[in-house]
This record gives C-alpha cells, sequence and structure tokens, in this order.
C-alpha cells in the first residue's frame, strides 16, 4: 500500500488567543507547534497499515519553511518520505486542494490519500473532498472505523448515535478524525532517524483567494467574572445550592 | 433566491441554516434528499434543483460535508461556519469558535454553512424531497450504533463532570463517576486524558471531541485550552474547580470552587446525599 497524508502545521493555542498586531494571525511569538489532531491520527492510522501490509508512507504538507519539522514529526511515527509545498503565506481551501492535487499527479499512484476531517485552524472542511474530486476518486470524510482489505476500504464515518458504513473502492481519499486511534508517542532513536529521512522542498505559488481573509478577531464576551462559591470542601453546601437552583439535583 | 440544504424539518441546526438563508434576502427554498445518505449523489440533487441560487446548509458534519461535495462539483468557493453576512463579506467561525475570521467571498455565488447556535432556528415550512442523483456510487451500506450500556450520552446528558489532567489518572475519575451517578449526568475529559490513555476517546469533550450543552458542565482540574472551551462552551452554566486561580477556565466559568478536587469532588458527593436523603 502507498499512503499519502495530508498535514497541516498549526500552533498549539493554549488558553488565549491573541492577535498579531495586523490582526492577520495569532500571535505565535511564544507557541509551540504542532499538527491537527485529526491527522495525527491519521498519519498513526497510515503507518500502521503499512506496519501491518507493507508499502510507503508519504507526508505532504503546504506551509512556510518551518513546517518541515512537522513533516519530521510525522516521520518519527513513522512515515518513510515528505513533500513539503513551500510558502509562507495562508491559502484558501480551493487553491490549497488544486495545488495538492497538482502535487499528486506527478507522483507515483496512491492507493489510499489520507486528510483530517477540518484543519484545526480554518476549519474549512472542504479540502480533502475537493482533492477527491480533482483527482477523480471516491471520498469518506469523518473516519472513526477504517479497514483496509482487498483493494477496499470499509469506512466506518461518526454520525449522531453511532456510526455509518461505507464500502468503497481503493483508491479512494478518507478524512478522519481524532478517536480513530490513540497516536504513538515518538521514541528518542525514530526521532533521529526522522532526521535522514528524504524530505522533498518545492516553493510554490499562491493564487488569488476566491475566500479572501481580512482579519482575525476574537470574540467579544468570551470572558466570565466567576462567581466564587468557596474553597476547598467546605464549597459543597453552596454548590449543592446552586446545584437546585439550576434544577439539576 | 436561496437553496437551504435541511437534515429534516425539525433539525435544529438546519432551522437554524434557515435563519442565515432569510439573513440573504429574496426567497428561501427547503430541501432535502430521500433515500440512504451519499454525499456526492445528494449534492448532485441539489447543485441541479438550485439552479443558478445560493445554496446554504447547517454546520453539523452531513451540512459541511454535502455543502463541500456542492463546492467541488460547481468549483465555487464555499465559506463553512458563517454567523454573519455582509453582502460579499462575512464572519466565519475558525478553532472551533474561539476564533472569529472576517473573509470576503469571491463570485456571484453564495455557498456557506451555518455556525451552530449563531442563528435563531426558523420554521421550515414546506420541504422538497429531492430524488438523489446517481453520483459515484459512495453510500452508506450500514449502520452501527455503540453499546453505551444504558448510561446517558455525553451529548444528551443535562449535567456533564469532566476531568482533565488534574485528575491525576484513570482511577482518579472514580470520584467523577460517583458524583455523575448522583446528577445522572455523563462523565467527560480533556485532551491530555484521553491522549495519556486515561478515557477513551468517545469521552473527549473538545474541538476534536464531542460538543455539548448541557444545563450544567462541571470541569474539574481542566485548565481550559481552547481545545477545550470549543467544546464545552455550549453550556448553559459552568461550575470550575481548580487549585490554581489563575487557571483560564474561571474566565469561561459561572461559578468557580478553588482548591484540591481530590477533596472537593467527594465533599460535593456526600453534600448531595445528605440533601436527596436528608
Amino acid at each position: 500500500m502507498r499512503i499519502l497524508c495530508c498535514v497541516k502545521r498549526v500552533p498549539i493555542t493554549g488558553g488565549r488567543m491573541v492577535l498579531t498586531a495586523d490582526a492577520q494571525a495569532i500571535e505565535t511569538k511564544h507557541l509551540g507547534f504542532t499538527i491537527s489532531p485529526h491527522e495525527e491520527c491519521g498519519v498513526e492510522e497510515a503507518v500502521r497499515i503499512v506496519e501491518s501490509g507493507g508499502g510507503e508512507v508519504v507526508v505532504l504538507t503546504l506551509g512556510p519553511e518551518e513546517a518541515a519539522e512537522q513533516i519530521r514529526d510525522c516521520m518519527a511515527i513513522g512515515a518513510d518520505r515528505g513533500i513539503h509545498l513551500v510558502s509562507s503565506e495562508e491559502w484558501d481551501a480551493q487553491a490549497t486542494a488544486s495545488a495538492i492535487a497538482e502535487a499528486i499527479r506527478g507522483e507515483e499512484p496512491f492507493d489510499l490519500i489520507v486528510f483530517g476531517n477540518e484543519s484545526a485552524d480554518a476549519g474549512g472542511y472542504q479540502v480533502g473532498i475537493r482533492v477527491a474530486y480533482a483527482l477523480g476518486l471516491p471520498v469518506v470524510t469523518g473516519l472513526k472505523g477504517l479497514t483496509v482489505e482487498g483493494g477496499r476500504a470499509r469506512c466506518e464515518q461518526e454520525v449522531p448515535g453511532g456510526r455509518d458504513v461505507y464500502d468503497v473502492p481503493l483508491p479512494a481519499v478518507v478524512t478522519v478524525k481524532e478517536g480513530l486511534n490513540l497516536p504513538r508517542y515518538p521514541s528518542v532513536p525514530a526521532k533521529l532517524r526522522a532526521k535522514a529521512k528524504p524530505l522533498e522542498a518545492r516553493a510554490v505559488e499562491r493564487p488569488a483567494s476566491k475566500l479572501e481573509k481580512l482579519r482575525l478577531v476574537v470574540p467579544e464576551g468570551s470572558r466570565k467574572q466567576a462567581e466564587v462559591l468557596g474553597e476547598g470542601p467546605a464549597a459543597a453546601a453552596r454548590v449543592v445550592e446552586v446545584m437546585q437552583q439550576l434544577g439539576v439535583a | 433566491m436561496t437553496l437551504v440544504f435541511v437534515e429534516s424539518a425539525d433539525d435544529e441546526l438546519s432551522r437554524q441554516a434557515l435563519t442565515l438563508a432569510q439573513s440573504l434576502g429574496g426567497d428561501v427554498r427547503a430541501v432535502t434528499v430521500d433515500g440512504a445518505y451519499a454525499p456526492a449523489g445528494w449534492a448532485a440533487a441539489i447543485v441541479e434543483a438550485a439552479g443558478s441560487d445560493d445554496i446554504v446548509g447547517p454546520g453539523s458534519d452531513r451540512g459541511n460535508e454535502v455543502l463541500a461535495h456542492v463546492s467541488a462539483q460547481l468549483d465555487l468557493p464555499f465559506a463553512a461556519n458563517v454567523s454573519e453576512v455582509r453582502g460579499d463579506e462575512l464572519t466565519r467561525i475558525r478553532w472551533g469558535g474561539t476564533l472569529l475570521e472576517e473573509a470576503r467571498l469571491h463570485g456571484d455565488r453564495k455557498l456557506l454553512t451555518a455556525a451552530p447556535f449563531a442563528f435563531a432556528p426558523a420554521d421550515a415550512g414546506d420541504v422538497t424531497l429531492l430524488e438523489p442523483s446517481p453520483g459515484n456510487g459512495v453510500q452508506v451500506v450500514d449502520h452501527v450504533a455503540p453499546d453505551t450500556g444504558g448510561k446517558v450520552s455525553l451529548a444528551d446528558a443535562k449535567v456533564v463532570v469532566s476531568g482533565g489532567r488534574g485528575v491525576g489518572s484513570a482511577e482518579g475519575f472514580a470520584i467523577l463517576e460517583e458524583l455523575a451517578a448522583l446528577l445522572d449526568a455523563a462523565v467527560g475529559c480533556s485532551r491530555v486524558v484521553t491522549s495519556a490513555g486515561w478515557r477513551p476517546h468517545s469521552d473527549q469533550v473538545g474541538q476534536t471531541g464531542t460538543k455539548v450543552s448541557p444545563d450544567l458542565y462541571i470541569a474539574c482540574g481542566i485548565s481550559g485550552a481552547t481545545q477545550h472551551i470549543a467544546g464545552c462552551k455550549g453550556a448553559k452554566a459552568l461550575l470550575a474547580i481548580n487549585a490554581d486561580k489563575e487557571a483560564t477556565i474561571f474566565a469561561h466559568a459561572d461559578y468557580a470552587v478553588i482548591g484540591d478536587l481530590h477533596e472537593i469532588v467527594p465533599a460535593i458527593t456526600a453534600e448531595l446525599r445528605k440533601a436527596k436523603n436528608p
């Protein structure tokens, strides 16, 4: 199996959203970076499939120079090789999907192309689906379960009250959700091995955005002044009074 | 004119999407699609029924999926989870609603989903049932339901007792389970807890877990990362129990108790028992 995982570098936002002075981005001076949680599970799943049946896991990202760090992180949990489309600008979903589809066309065909269900930051819910259309492949989204066997994928999509099941032929595009598996922590030797794995970087030019970000805004009224009911176990009586007032106890 | 894809006439998020559609001005028509769910086939039916109209859907997983298929079929931009439209400009949510983006949608036709709980629900009126197009053959062939063991689900619970890093271990959740049982509540947790393997991911409340809207959310030993707030900000009331009085969670809380949850949670349980059996 040849599997491609598409990932996106995003900041680890912590407790408060602070914007840059031009309101174009989150202030990341004091923040670390990661990939979206859904994507971590996508990479883990791809690595498990290849560990049990052989093949190759390739990781692709579109992002700034620094996003090489995230490709190396994916290599540390078992991806074999990386493709980095380098651009320091933020791309809209349509342009992102076009660039990814173009990069995939230049590669040996993949059996499975894996995305996160939606990115942690922009949350556009569409890049994987657009790539599937560009390549003429079937796509199933929101997977919490995946079994690949005999050239087909059994996909379990999370829906209210359970999971809907799809059975699609490979090659296919899937988008996955956190909970699909519990991703491993990379070992130190695996992190060292990751540094030596092949990573190909290509500069890409951003086309004009059709969904054009103008500015970011921290929502108003998102901070409250909590009523302190007390300190330590002595507060329990007040807590129960509040529960009774709220009609839940 | 705007065509609205509704999951059903009484679906809450679909009714909110109708309100977004009405805010665009012009006539609004509600449609849904018959038969087994087939994303590409449903989208094709909606594209055909819409003609050159704008298309709006609910900000649910299914609504976002159908609209993404619609946008791919039409090769038009699609703005997911929109909370306001002003001409060709709009506001949409990012980071699970903890950040907003103001954006310009280029082109004459709008493809949008409505951010959950950004709009009051409207009456769906007559909903036209569309026949699905053949699409690409990708459709739901089976459904599996988890065994909840008769417990109230996280998404439906009126009270959620949720634990974070401060709980300290998988075993530490026993005191939360005990309190939850008394309140007919579901037990939730933060992402740190599922990543550590203390609880299954199905218990996770957050941007990448379950989004809950109980009458009371009790956050025990949870620091209040945006990832978690995105999942619990729909709660009508939030009680935070945390040893660190500077914890971010208190900025999102209606009620605060400061101190060690390992002492406070059992004390609340005991007090509740007393109140129930005086």
